[in-house]
């Protein structure tokens, strides 16, 4: 084995910093904006007009069935086509939530197929108002039934903003490219961020668990 | 700069043939990593499911790009030797697939009673065939929709090989668009050419799934 050294890599802990806290904004931008395509979007494919409805399926199809890193390519190069100037990390953040929102839509969608017919019928019965069927009778419970999917998705999604990179948007992963440009030393970079990012994984495992303890602790009873 | 031509088109063309070797490749290597992963994680000892499933954790805490770079560059540091492009591709591809493999078939696996086993056991067949003849075929049936789906997975993942410079169909669009300049067209027509391969297996995947559940 060749002599490894970490040190000069680790003197880009300032580096490495800010590309962890890009990666995670960049996470949570695309987690924000995909939530929102998903929940629009699972109501419209239920409830919409046919041509809406054609136009969601084939979007969801389109993006699960390409490499996410094409997706990037083609909407990085849209923008420009189009005559908008996007610089690479706004760019990147619009391909991973059109990406989020295709997954988004589908969880979300058997969530709300989850809740029987019979359950809706009992809270009319109780005399709640639509808005409040659909907050306490559907939505509360489906959120509970999709909530260790949604997670394990974002999950997934924290691990492929490192493809934005590949159109230089500043995250860890072009940190990582950056450093390994400087120091020549490839394989302790590669072995640093994937350390950093098993960590990440590890960290999000952990809040994901203790928020969804809190968020569904009312009374199960089947 | 020149227009895009019937030669790009050639050259996508063997971009795929080589994106196909590699996942035939990381399917077959990965598929006997993933089997024995899956043996690991469903066995009576504890030790070897706790050694088992922190492999699994590892593996998938780590994007699939940096576990491309980590062997990329990892392997000659390992061995003390450069390796093709390919080995290095195909092994982190192979060990990627075979942590999903392993998780999917466990899942098959786990899913057969365990009432098979004994009676399987009750017949006086050996732990080894009672896998083989009697858990085995079930499993495979019960996880094959999801292993379908993973092989999606596995396509599309193999164009981040691209990164390292390993000429298959992802990186034969990026010389195509860096001699073209028409990268929107260049790209639309990559995504057309995965999007023509992935979603005949999706539909596959699903109709398997829907036969499986009795509703197909």
């Amino acid at each position: 084995m060749q002599n490894l050294n970490f040190q000069q890599v680790l003197r880009y802990q300032d580096e490495f910093l800010h590309g962890i806290v890009n990666t995670l904004e960049m996470t949570a931008i695309a987690a924000l904006f995909g939530l929102l395509i998903g929940v629009v979007g699972a109501v419209l494919v239920g409830n919409g007009p046919r041509p809406v409805r054609v136009l969601i399926k084939a979007y969801i199809e389109l993006i699960r069935n390409t490499p996410p890193l094409i997706q990037l390519f083609v909407i990085f190069f849209i923008f420009p086509s189009a005559g908008i100037r996007l610089a690479p990390f706004p760019s990147a953040c619009v391909a991973l939530s059109v990406y989020f929102g295709a997954y988004a839509i589908e969880i979300i969608r058997s969530g709300l197929a989850s809740i029987p017919k019979s359950q809706v019928e009992a809270g009319e019965c109780l005399g709640l108002t639509r808005f409040e069927v659909f907050r306490y009778v559907v939505l509360a419970p489906a959120l509970r039934n999709i909530y260790p999917s949604i997670t394990s998705q974002l999950i997934l999604l924290l691990l492929g903003t490192s493809v934005a990179s590949q159109i230089a948007a500043e995250e860890l992963f072009h940190t990582a490219t950056f450093v390994e440009s400087r120091t020549f030393r490839s394989f302790e970079v590669y072995a640093l961020i994937s350390a950093i990012y098993v960590a990440l994984v590890v960290a999000s495992h952990i809040i994901f668990a203790v928020v969804g303890a809190f968020a569904f602790r009312w009374p199960v009873r089947r | 700069m020149r227009t895009l031509s019937l030669v790009d088109l050639m050259a996508f063309l063997e971009g795929l043939q080589w994106t196909l070797v590699l996942v035939v490749l990381s399917f077959v290597f990965g598929g006997l990593l993933g089997l024995a992963l899956a043996l690991l994680r469903t066995s009576n000892i504890a030790p070897v499911r706790w050694v088992a499933s922190a492999f699994l954790q590892l593996v998938q805490g780590v994007p699939l790009l940096a576990l491309l770079m980590f062997f990329y560059f990892g392997m000659p540091v390992f061995l003390g030797v450069e390796v093709p492009s390919l080995t290095a591709v195909t092994v982190a591809f192979s060990i990627y697939s075979g942590v999903f493999l392993g998780e999917i078939w466990r899942g098959g696996i786990q899913a057969v009673k365990y009432t098979q086993w004994e009676a399987a056991a009750s017949l006086g067949l050996s732990r080894w065939e009672q896998f083989v003849f009697v858990i085995a075929p079930q499993a495979l049936k019960i996880s094959l929709p999801a292993t379908v789906g993973f092989l999606v997975q596995l396509i599309k993942g193999t164009s981040l090989a691209s990164v390292v410079g390993f000429v298959e169909l992802t990186r034969a669009g990026q010389i195509a668009s860096a001699a073209t300049f028409q990268q929107l067209l260049v790209y639309s027509i990559i995504a057309a050419i995965y999007f023509a391969i992935c979603f005949p297996l999706t539909q596959w995947s699903r109709s398997l799934e829907a036969r499986l559940n009795g509703t197909g």
